[in-house]
Parts: C-alpha cells; sequence; structure tokens
C-alpha cells in the first residue's frame, strides 16, 4: 500500500538546505508563489522506502520562528495553521556542521510547537577537517528525535535520513523546553484562559507581530487582553525564552559535540583579511565584476545572434507556408518576433543568474554586502542593493527579483524603483547605432571616441540611479528603525547542481511572467502597425503604384513604409510630433519611441521598417538615417538631436516586462505608474535640455 | 561612558554586559548576542562601519548604530 506524506524541510540560511532537497527531489521540482504575495514556493515529490511517496516543501530560509521578512514568516504561519494542506506530517531541520549551536534554536522551537522533527546535520565532511566529531545516539535522547548526519555535497547519509522520514511516527513529539519556566506567573495564567491550546502555540501567536497572526491574535484580544501585554514585557521574556533555549543546548553539545581546535584551519579569517579589506577588498570586487561583465557580453553574442536569425527564419517559414486562415500574417509578424524578443534575453539572463548564484554560493556575496553597506546607505539604499544595481547592466528584470533579501522595505523600494535607470542590455543597440551615427570614428588621448561616448552613458546610468535613490531616501517617510544583520558564512565551493537548477529556475520564471505581457504589447502593436483608419490605409496598394511601379524591386518596400504612415501606429507618431519636436525628432522617430515603449530594442527594428530598408542591417539603416532630412534640406540626425534621442532611452521607462515585474515584486501598480510617469517626464526633460543646449 | 562595542578595534574580544533588550532585533538576540556571551571584532568596513563579529561562534555583520547599544567588557580588565 502506497502512502503519501508532507515534510517540510525548515533550515538557517547558508545550511545546505536546498542541495539536500535537490538530493532528496532531484528534478521533480516546482515553483510558484504563496498566494497573494510574491515569495516562492519551491515543492518537489521524493520516492521514500517502503512505497512511501512523500511531498517536500522547501521552506524559505529563517534563523527563527520570530520572523522579521516575508519569507520567513511563511514558516511560522505554515507551521501554526493545522488545516493548512501543506501542514507537515513530519519537519526536516537543515543544520550546519559548524555553526550546530546557532542551528539548534530553531530545531527546539519546532521541536516545542509538538510537529514531529528530524536533525539533519548537513556538511559533515567538514568534520574530519575541522576536528569536530559528533555522539549521534546520545543527541537522539537529548533532543527526543532521530538525527541524519550527511553531506549534501557528496551525497551521503541521504538513504538513512530517507529512512527517518518514512519512519516518521516513530519521532517522540516531546518539546525540548517547557515554555512555562520562563515565567510561570504570566504562562500559568495564559494556559488557564486557553485551557485546551498549546501553551507554545498561544505564545507564538501573541508575539508574531506580522500578518496572519494580526487575526488571530485579535480573536485572543477579544477574548482576553490580558496576556497581550506591552512590547518591551513581551521582548523581555523572549529573550530569557532564548537565554533558556542556548542553556538547553549548550547541555546537549557539551554531552555529545567535540571540537578539537588544533586541527582547524582558518581559512575563513585569510581570505576574509583580504576579500574585506579596505582597498583590497574593493579592487577585488571590481575586477570580479569586470570580468563577467566581459563574459556577459563576449559569450552572449553568438547564441543571441542564433536566437535572431532563427526567429527570423521561422517568421519567414510561417508567412511563406501558413493558409490564410491561420492568419500568417498576425503570427509572423506579431506573436514570432513578440517571442522573439522574449527569448533573445535567455542567454544574458541565465548566464547573470550563473555567475550570481555562483557567487552566493561561496558566500562571497555576505563580503559586498559588508564592504559596500556604509557607501549605499548615504543614499538611502543598503549593501545589498549593490547586487541589484549591477545586474540591471544585464537586464532590470532578473535585478528587480535580486532585491527580495533586503528586508528593510524603504531600502528595497527605493532599489526596485531606482534599478531601471541603469544601462540595461537593450539600450545597447539604441546607443550603438546612434553613437556610429553623430559621434566621429576618432582618438582622443589614445581613447576611441566612440567608446568613450558609451562608456559616459553606463556612467549617468549608475548616477541617475544613485541621484534618483537620493532624492527618494530624503522625500520618503522613514518607516521603523530598520536592523541589518546579516550573517557572514563559510567560504565554499559552489555546488553545480544547486547553480544549474536556480539557474534553471529563474530564466523559466523570467520567460513566462515577463514573457505574457511582451507577448500581448508585441500582438497589439502589430494590429497598431498593419491597419488604419479610412480609404487611404485601404487603398495603400493603389497609391504607391501611383508612383512605384508594381514590378518595381522597391515597391514592396515602399508599400509598407506607405502603410505603416498611415496606420494608428502612424498617426499615433504623427500626433505626437508637436511634443517631442522641441527635442528634436520628427515624426518617425516618433513612432519608433512609441513602438519601443514596450522594449527599447524595438527601436532600431522600427527604424528600419519607416526608412524602408529591407533587412535590419546595420550599415544601411545607419547611411539611411544619415541621409534622412527634413523638408528645408537639414539632416534629421545631428549632434544635437543624436544625443538627446540618447538622452531620452538613458532615462525613459521603456520596459513593459520590467513595469509588469515591479508591479508582481511590490503588489501594487502605483509604483510601476510612478517610475513610468516621472522617468518619461525626466527623459523628457534632460532630451529637452540636451537638444537646445548642442542645438546653439 | 561605558564601553560598547562600537568602541572596539579589530582584534579586540570582550564580554557581552547587557543591553536595552528593545534596542535590537530579536533576530540578533537568537544568533546569540546575549549577556555573557564573548563578541570579537574581526573586521571594519570603510568608515568604521558595519562591524564583522564572531559572538561565542556565530559570524555576523552589524552596523554601527545597533553597535553601539551593545556595552561590552573588555577581557582582562
Amino acid at each position: 500500500m502506497s502512502k503519501h506524506i508532507n515534510v517540510a524541510l525548515i533550515g538557517n540560511p547558508n545550511t545546505g538546505k536546498s542541495s539536500v532537497f535537490n538530493h532528496l527531489t532531484g528534478l521533480n521540482q516546482k515553483t510558484g508563489n504563496y498566494p497573494g504575495i510574491t515569495v516562492e514556493k519551491k515543492q518537489g515529490v521524493c520516492r521514500l522506502p517502503r512505497g512511501v511517496k512523500a511531498t517536500v516543501l522547501d521552506l524559505p530560509g529563517t534563523y527563527s520562528l520570530n520572523a522579521s521578512s516575508l519569507d520567513e514568516n511563511v514558516v511560522i504561519e505554515l507551521l501554526l495553521n493545522k488545516n493548512d494542506k501543506d501542514f507537515p506530517d513530519v519537519a526536516v531541520v537543515v543544520s550546519d556542521v559548524e555553526n550546530l549551536k546557532r542551528n539548534l534554536l530553531l530545531f527546539t522551537q519546532i521541536k516545542d510547537l509538538n510537529i514531529p522533527a528530524i536533525l539533519v546535520i548537513n556538511m559533515s565532511d567538514r568534520m574530519r577537517r575541522k576536528g569536530i566529531r559528533i555522539d549521534t545516539e546520545m543527541m537522539e535522547q537529548m533532543l527526543h528525535t532521530k538525527v541524519a548526519l550527511v553531506s549534501a555535497r557528496k551525497n551521503e547519509g541521504m538513504a538513512l535520513l530517507k529512512e527517518h522520514i518514512a519512519a516518521y511516527k516513530k519521532i517522540s513529539t516531546k518539546p525540548c523546553l517547557s515554555i512555562d519556566q520562563i515565567d510561570p506567573d504570566y504562562f500559568g495564567s495564559l494556559q488557564q484562559t486557553f485551557p485546551n491550546q498549546s501553551l507554545y502555540k498561544l505564545w507564538m501567536v501573541i508575539t508574531q507581530d506580522v500578518n496572519f497572526a494580526r487575526v488571530e491574535r485579535k480573536r485572543m484580544e477579544a477574548q482576553d487582553g490580558n496576556h497581550t501585554r506591552s512590547t518591551s514585557f513581551l521582548k523581555r521574556l523572549q529573550q530569557k525564552e532564548t537565554i533558556k533555549r542556548y542553556q538547553f543546548i549548550n547541555q546537549v553539545l557539551k554531552a555529545c559535540y567535540v571540537k578539537d581546535f588544533q586541527k582547524a584551519t582558518d581559512l575563513r579569517g585569510r581570505l576574509d583579511r583580504i576579500l574585506t579589506h579596505k582597498v583590497w577588498g574593493f579592487v577585488i570586487f571590481f575586477i570580479i565584476l569586470m570580468s563577467i561583465f566581459q563574459a556577459l557580453y563576449d559569450w552572449s553574442g553568438v547564441p543571441m545572434d542564433f536566437i535572431d536569425t532563427s526567429f527570423a527564419q521561422l517568421s519567414d517559414w510561417v508567412k511563406t507556408t501558413l493558409p490564410s486562415w491561420l492568419a500568417p500574417n498576425l503570427i509572423a509578424e506579431g506573436i514570432i518576433p513578440g517571442l522573439g524578443g522574449i527569448v533573445i534575453f535567455v542567454p544574458q539572463i541565465a548566464m547573470l543568474f550563473f555567475f550570481i548564484s555562483i557567487l552566493e554560493e561561496t558566500g562571497y556575496m555576505s563580503r559586498v554586502v559588508f564592504i559596500t553597506d556604509r557607501v549605499m546607505r548615504r543614499f538611502g539604499l543598503s549593501g545589498k542593493s549593490v547586487i541589484p544595481l549591477i545586474s540591471g547592466t544585464a537586464c532590470a528584470i532578473p535585478a528587480i527579483m535580486a532585491t527580495r533579501n533586503i528586508e528593510n522595505w524603504k531600502e528595497r523600494l527605493i532599489t526596485i524603483l531606482v534599478t531601471p535607470f541603469t544601462t540595461c542590455s537593450a539600450r545597447l543597440p539604441v546607443y550603438l547605432i546612434l553613437i556610429g551615427l553623430i559621434i566621429p570614428n576618432e582618438r582622443i588621448l589614445g581613447a576611441n571616441l566612440q567608446g568613450l561616448v558609451l562608456m559616459i552613458f553606463y556612467l549617468l546610468g549608475f548616477a541617475m540611479a544613485l541621484l534618483a535613490a537620493f532624492v527618494l531616501h530624503k522625500i520618503m517617510p522613514n518607516n521603523k528603525a530598520s536592523y541589518f544583520v546579516i550573517e557572514m558564512p563559510n567560504y565554499r565551493l559552489p555546488l553545480l547542481k544547486n547553480v544549474v537548477l536556480t539557474l534553471i529556475e529563474k530564466t523559466k520564471s523570467f520567460v513566462l511572467e515577463a514573457g505574457k505581457v511582451i507577448l500581448a504589447i508585441s500582438i497589439l502593436l502589430w494590429v497598431l502597425a498593419s491597419n488604419g483608419p479610412g480609404s487611404t490605409f485601404k487603398n495603400a496598394q493603389e497609391e504607391v503604384a501611383k508612383t512605384v511601379a508594381v514590378t518595381d524591386s522597391g515597391f514592396e518596400q515602399q508599400l509598407s513604409a506607405y502603410k505603416l504612415e498611415h496606420s494608428y501606429l502612424g498617426i499615433l507618431g504623427k500626433g505626437i510630433e508637436p511634443v517631442i519636436r522641441p527635442l528634436g525628432y520628427d515624426w518617425k522617430i516618433g513612432i519608433a519611441i512609441v513602438s519601443s515603449f514596450a522594449a527599447r530594442e524595438v527601436f532600431v527594428g522600427t527604424l528600419a521598417t519607416i526608412y524602408n530598408v529591407g533587412d535590419a542591417e546595420e550599415v544601411t539603416i545607419k547611411n539611411r538615417m544619415a541621409s534622412e532630412t527634413y523638408a528645408d534640406g537639414s539632416p534629421v540626425f545631428t549632434l544635437a538631436s543624436g544625443l538627446s534621442l540618447m538622452v531620452f532611452y538613458a532615462f525613459a521607462m521603456q520596459c513593459m516586462s520590467t513595469l509588469a515585474i515591479v508591479r508582481k515584486e511590490t503588489n501594487s501598480w502605483r509604483w510601476p505608474a510612478i517610475q513610468l510617469v516621472v522617468m518619461t517626464a525626466i527623459a523628457y526633460l534632460g532630451a529637452l535640455a540636451t537638444f537646445q543646449y548642442f542645438n546653439l | 561612558m561605558r564601553l560598547t562595542l562600537a568602541d572596539l578595534e579589530v582584534g579586540d574580544t570582550a564580554i557581552i554586559d547587557s543591553f536595552d533588550v528593545e534596542e535590537l532585533p530579536m533576530k540578533l538576540i537568537e544568533m546569540g548576542c546575549l549577556p555573557g556571551n564573548e563578541v570579537g571584532l574581526l573586521q571594519l568596513a570603510p568608515y568604521r562601519d558595519p562591524l564583522y563579529l564572531n559572538i561565542s561562534g556565530a559570524h555576523l555583520a552589524i552596523r554601527r548604530e545597533t553597535a553601539k547599544r551593545i556595552f561590552v567588557q573588555k577581557k582582562g580588565e
């Protein structure tokens, strides 16, 4: 007979919990979100001995059951709610052999909720080197549990762990600490008021100050106002509880844990002295950054070109092969380029996550947070904002997703709001074509002038992000005192399996989430560009035939240019011409701006269509753009209008996917709306000032 | 003036003396920042902030504003 049980994987961050999860479930994982919040929910299926099947839930890493972030709150919310469909039959608490003391605190808390809990001591492969010995039998007795000594890195001890999980019914639910000894008076009277409830559970409900508990707590207050006292009283009790727990843990460790300090090597100390050094720390950080970006641009070119051509070919194939009732034009010109626009970012996003997860796995990321925190705080940011801002140079979407570990909401929100100012890869094609057009290919003091201008625009993006952060920091109200406590984990070699799984999961979530929006917008744009009001659009064929012979090779191009001009999109472009005239743009550039509202990189493609260049080859568009003139014969693209256009693209919020992800991460349309309006305003004013200054 | 964690120099070790429980995050207390425990200052970031500590085996970093609220006694004094 087969049985199905729920297993919850709980543990401190940096204990290798995810590695244990990956070993238990392999590729049978799925990620989603907890309803209503953006916390990731990871589940997987695991086959256990004797035909038992388990659904394993990988809960967010937490140091204790006293939640200080949304992620951590998920854990306590689940463990307090017996009716939740995911409520565990057994909890597997993952700990790290070198931080056992601190890790056991969480274990004793879970045990006190009367949930059967198995203790996994991970990284057993480090024991010999660190001179650690553990008497697991003794530990099992003292903690009333089963202990599994495992090494997720070497895939050791997993069979024993699975055995323990399958036999979860034998595990005692006896608590480690009787909570009433902390303050007999208080807890005695609490038990009297709620005689049928577990005392520790009541205590948890009283001391939680986030979401779920609030409802439960109000219900308690309605029945009894005596026990939800002032926070200082409760906090003092919590501190007493923590002291008691550590006393208990110290007893356990004294009896079953031996560490021979002579054998311990001090790799951490030696590495830290360099990596967190005032000068060398920064030097090394910049070298690592430079290498990552070099790799990002060098290695992503080939796959990106491949994706680009593949989608173009697919598009052609569809146009010529599909029967007309399947709307081949919509598919070939709307949907396929739309999908291509998503997939083209996959190589860069996957690579960025590859590097970031390596930096995280090794423990280096905490050092970066440490050395940069003070500098970033001047701008209302935190050391934890550095990674999102840097990731933003590839793509703002994964960067905004990477802000989740910033505990302080204000610091996190500012990071989310300013990240889109950093020069993402979608701006690059726009910059490249405009720089090639307006900046002479000369050398100044040995440096290539075009390269110099490109670098200035990257720096401009960062400067604007910091400036915006500074302004937001000054105008936004300070929320309650923020606490910054970060663990500095041990250095470790990254596990390839973890890195690859993270990369797959993040990339998938980008393609699915952002993909929906990009797809919708590109279909809308296609409809607007391929339809127009009245007879001018409908009779395009005849109108164009008046000037160019149908048999002429240029006819098709003339026709598509004519159609675009008279389509709804073209009318829109002409409609905004009075507004963009002061920036130095004509209506054709207007169309390109309107159409690249969904995604910046559409700019070049749109110009290619408007200037009826058959293929989007850069040289030809550039030549065409260079010879584009106004009615009076003056060129459209001058130094002034080109720089103005670049400034516009540097600051404007032209990325539907980013807006969608900001909406998802902040749970409101308010912030993406503000971003859109303010950034576009800054872009407009910046471009206006640039054009007027250089046009003098 | 009582000595606080913020007054230590890199390499110093001290014993945590006392603090007002309301002024510290629960997370820090739970990581072992409790009266009687030993604390060592391992590193200081630029501008001497944040502080990289070893509190009875737990390695963590806190900001100076938090460190100022934790009273300590230097070892051997």
